[in-house]
């Protein structure tokens, strides 16, 4: 490991590590708590648990979201559920077997210590939002249902209908909610964070913009923690939200907090189909779907031409003419491969020609046999808002006929680069929940993006950034008025005011499409190092671009959309130019990373363990520098590294 | 398809606002009723003037932040979804689109469709929560709960918080959203415990910040895009009274 960063992994069995760090590390005392301010930014399942859990404890908090409620954080929008490692359906689940299942779900580019803790806290995240009266889904005993979800073969995953990330996220806003109404968080609604201030080496705050008034503030704390979610709208068209951004991270970066592995980006395979250019979003439907509905596209080319011409319907195909390729290639999981292997296949059998609408882009996911198996009722008790939710948008009835998937972005593993304590490589700045890099590795199994933002927020910050704050119980309540905060204010002021008298042509939207385009056909499902190096080439171009030909309309001193956008688009091109870079340097296979240099003769993501058993920590240089990259090495301990195999 | 959009414009929340038309041409009936509005802007941004502002994040219908009363009805003519979820196919080709912001004295108007729902926060501050700390809670599976009162307080919990209830009632009244927080916890034994305490501060609360009262015409089930049924009113009223009397 290189000097800069260290894991600070404890040592001793992995079992007992959490355990014996929790009995090692600092405490500070009640009357010292109140002392001590903390900034949290980010009121997803990360950020809001956190805050909730540290004020409980008694610090001083200062929540920041830039939703006009912390409940609109986009952990809301997740549907399917959430793992926990509990045994309640008695079929040999544990701390192991999760565990296990998370390591090699993430192709083996995880570090160890920290899944192995998430698994252990799992369970305590179910027992906690049942008390705060989260209507998980019950049967009719009355005691909690479990589904399986993508890359197990155990049933673990808790869920509340398709709606699970907003009952998840509406406990953890109800616990917040309690603690502003006692006084112990301060709570700032539609604000966005445009930097931090480090002082000494330490991070001491942050400068946000109140977005109703424009009005530049400074806000000051003994330790900040970002919890601000991931980097996956880059691409312009994902399932995240349309206000979802990376600023908070890539100002960090910045300022000295590094970033693992940009280029881990993770494809859904279960999204509806992209419809035109015009189009502002992609939404997801729930890997749940995956328990009942069936993959599939036609064997004949016959047979896919007429369904383009819409001379037949899906269901006039024999069921002998149908390729349900998931089956075919992966008899053990079936239709419940991880994500990164479902994308794939998806993606191979469409330029193979055998897409189905179109476009030629898009799969079907097919309930009719489990309708018939199970009735039309248990499908729709089970998946009703979802089939809602498609039949609104595309004005097609999953009922009657399958539904059209394609893969889309949906979440970044990557993210700020933080130790075993969550902190980041600046002192007193910490990075929970997608934010940062630590427990998916390079490829996330579904249900667990809910877990880990409540392990980190609820289980394991409240205990770590102790450890940080008893060294800081001497230091008096920090003051704005010292010259980083100023020189912070300053350069934020001066970047809204280039932007808003720029005078330049192109809307806001415009350049982020064209990055998303550049993104998607260089740095998506397939890679190579001629297309990483072309993007490079072109997200360079396309800044310069952006700084000298876009036009935000309006004031800085209002309510403004477009410069709201326009600084995140700046930093977002930034990050893409990182993720093709990181793409070039690992120039092997790993989970929803696949370069097309590095297959296995039946198509898999071929890793390359000798060279990039490691996590890939870039540091900002400067800038108009090329970063460096650190090297974090994986070591392997308790789980053998095989090929990742779902026949 | 071409559209004619009679679009509420005022500068900020002091400034007098009114109507502006614009023409917009060429929609696709696939396009969803903000992608249109994006689509204004663009050509908006283009002619050199201001786009509009309205609230929008998760575009799938959950978040709760998009709002938009459209032809006189909020979240637009569909029923059961959000201004996200409405896609173009539920208007006409030719027609004119009347597109205003929540209409209540409680939300006021930031920017042009934009309001200020602060005093939803409140409403939930009040008392929309099981006085549980992280830590020390018994296991998940120690209480069980009847999938019938599971599944009441999930049809409940559904809510996303978006308003369309008090915008659309005469009275602009709150009842449904308080309605469905209260009965999510009156129908599980999480929340018994404070049952009365919270119904009282939550009605409190809404009427202290000038929410009207409710007089039942059941306008706020109708319009809301989750169908959170206006049984929860009833159930909200018996909580109150019970709590009540014990006073």
């Amino acid at each position: 490991m290189t000097q800069k960063i260290n894991s600070h992994i404890p040592a001793g069995p992995i079992k007992d590590k959490w355990t014996n760090h929790k009995a090692n590390i600092n405490v500070v005392s009640p009357a010292n708590k109140r002392k001590l301010d903390i900034i949290v930014v980010g009121t997803g399942l990360a950020g809001a648990s956190a805050s909730a859990s540290l004020s409980e404890l008694g610090y001083n908090v200062k929540s920041f979201c830039i939703q006009d409620s912390p409940r609109r954080a986009h952990s809301i929008a997740a549907q399917g559920g959430i793992n926990a490692s509990k045994n309640y359906q008695n079929d040999n689940d544990s701390v192991h077997r999760l565990f296990y299942d998370t390591v090699k779900g993430g192709d083996y580019r995880a570090r160890e210590a920290n899944v192995h803790r998430l698994a252990e806290v799992s369970g305590n995240i179910i027992d906690q939002c049942v008390a705060q009266g989260v209507p998980f889904a019950r049967d009719y005993g009355g005691l909690l249902d479990n589904r399986s979800f993508g890359g197990v073969l155990v049933s673990r995953t808790f869920y509340a209908r398709g709606q699970t990330g907003q009952q998840l996220l509406l406990g953890a806003y109800s616990a917040l909610n309690r603690q502003i109404a006692k006084g112990g968080v301060k709570q700032y609604n539609r604000h966005e964070m445009l930097d931090v201030v480090v002082i000494d080496g330490k991070a001491r705050g942050i400068i946000t913009r109140n977005l109703v008034t424009g009005e530049i503030e400074k806000h000051s704390a003994h330790a900040v923690v970002i919890a601000s979610g991931g980097y996956g709208n880059v691409f312009f068209l994902s399932t995240n939200a349309m206000n979802s951004n990376t600023s908070s991270a890539w100002q960090i970066y910045k300022k000295g907090a590094m970033f693992a592995n940009p280029c881990f980006t993770q494809i859904h395979p279960t999204c509806i189909p992209v419809h035109g250019e015009q189009q502002s979003k992609l939404t997801l439907m729930s890997e749940s779907l995956r328990n009942d509905g069936r993959i599939w596209v036609p064997k004949k080319m016959e047979d896919v031409e007429k369904l383009r011409k819409k001379q037949i319907r899906p269901r006039d195909i024999k069921e002998e003419d149908r390729d349900y390729y998931l089956e075919r290639r992966y008899p053990a999981y079936g239709n419940l491969v991880p994500r990164d292997v479902a994308s794939r296949a998806a993606k191979e059998r469409c330029d193979a020609g055998f897409g189905v609408n179109e476009t030629g882009k898009a799969v079907y996911l097919d309930f009719a046999s489990a309708i018939d198996r199970l009735g039309r009722d248990v499908i729709e008790e089970r998946y009703g808002n979802l089939f809602q939710m498609y039949e609104k948008i595309t004005d097609d009835n999953p009922y009657e006929t399958p539904m059209q998937i394609y893969p889309a972005i949906h979440y970044t593993m990557g993210g700020t680069w933080v130790d075993y304590n969550l902190m980041t490589t600046v002192p007193g700045l910490f990075s929970l929940g997608e934010s940062n890099f630590s427990d998916h590795g390079a490829n996330r199994l579904g249900a667990s993006a809910l877990m880990q933002g409540l392990a980190d927020g609820y289980f394991i910050l409240p205990y770590t950034i102790g450890d940080y704050l008893s060294n800081e119980i001497q230091t008096p309540r920090i003051s704005t008025d010292h010259p980083e905060f100023n020189k912070a204010y300053e350069t934020v002021r001066e970047k809204i005011t280039k932007l808003v008298n720029n005078a330049g042509k192109r809307s806001v939207d415009s350049i982020h499409k064209e990055l998303g385009h550049i993104m998607w056909d260089n740095v998506g499902m397939a890679r190579d190092e001629k297309g990483l190096t072309e993007a490079i080439e072109k997200i360079k171009a396309l800044k310069k671009e952006f700084w000298s030909n876009v036009k935000v309309p309006g004031t800085s001193d209002e309510f403004n959309q477009e410069l709201e956008k326009a600084l995140r688009l700046a930093d977002f091109i930034e990050l893409g130019e990182l993720m093709a870079r990181d793409a070039l340097n690992r120039s092997e296979s790993c989970g929803g990373h696949f370069r097309v240099e590095s297959a296995t003769e039946e198509g898999e993501a071929k890793r390359n363990d000798e060279e990039f058993a490691y996590v890939s920590v870039w540091e900002h240089a400067g800038d108009d520098k090329e970063p460096i990259l650190n090297k974090e090495p994986l070591v392997f301990e308790n789980v053998e590294l095989k090929q990742r195999s779902y026949k | 398809m071409n559209l004619k959009l009679k679009v509420w414009r005022q500068k900020n929340a002091k400034a007098k606002g009114g109507f502006e038309i614009y023409n917009i041409s060429n929609i696709s009936p696939d396009t969803s009723f903000l992608e249109m509005l994006d689509i204004l802007n663009e050509q908006l941004i283009n002619e050199g003037k201001e786009p509009v502002a309205f609230d929008h994040d998760c575009r799938e219908g959950i978040c709760g932040m998009c709002s938009l009363f459209i032809n006189g009805r909020a979240h637009g003519p569909d029923d059961d979804v959000t201004t996200c979820q409405l896609h173009m196919r539920k208007f006409k080709d030719g027609e004119t689109v009347t597109i205003e912001p929540w209409r209540s004295a409680a939300f006021p108007v930031i920017k042009d469709l934009v309001v200020e729902r602060e005093a939803f926060e409140k409403i939930q501050q009040a008392g929309g929560y099981v006085s549980v700390n992280t830590g020390g809670v018994p296991d998940g599976n120690a209480i069980a709960i009847p999938k019938e009162d599971a599944d009441e307080a999930m049809d409940a919990a559904a809510c996303i918080g978006c308003g369309a209830c008090v915008a659309t009632c005469k009275n602009s009244s709150a009842m449904l959203f308080v309605a469905a927080k209260v009965s999510q916890f009156a129908k599980l034994p999480q929340g018994k415990p404070e049952a009365a305490r919270r119904a009282k501060a939550m009605v409190a609360k809404m009427d202290e910040l000038g929410f009207g009262g409710c007089t039942n015409t059941g306008a706020c089930e109708a319009e809301c895009p989750k169908g959170i049924s206006i049984s929860h009113i009833a159930r909200l009223n018996r909580e109150y009274l019970v709590a009540k009397l014990k006073d």
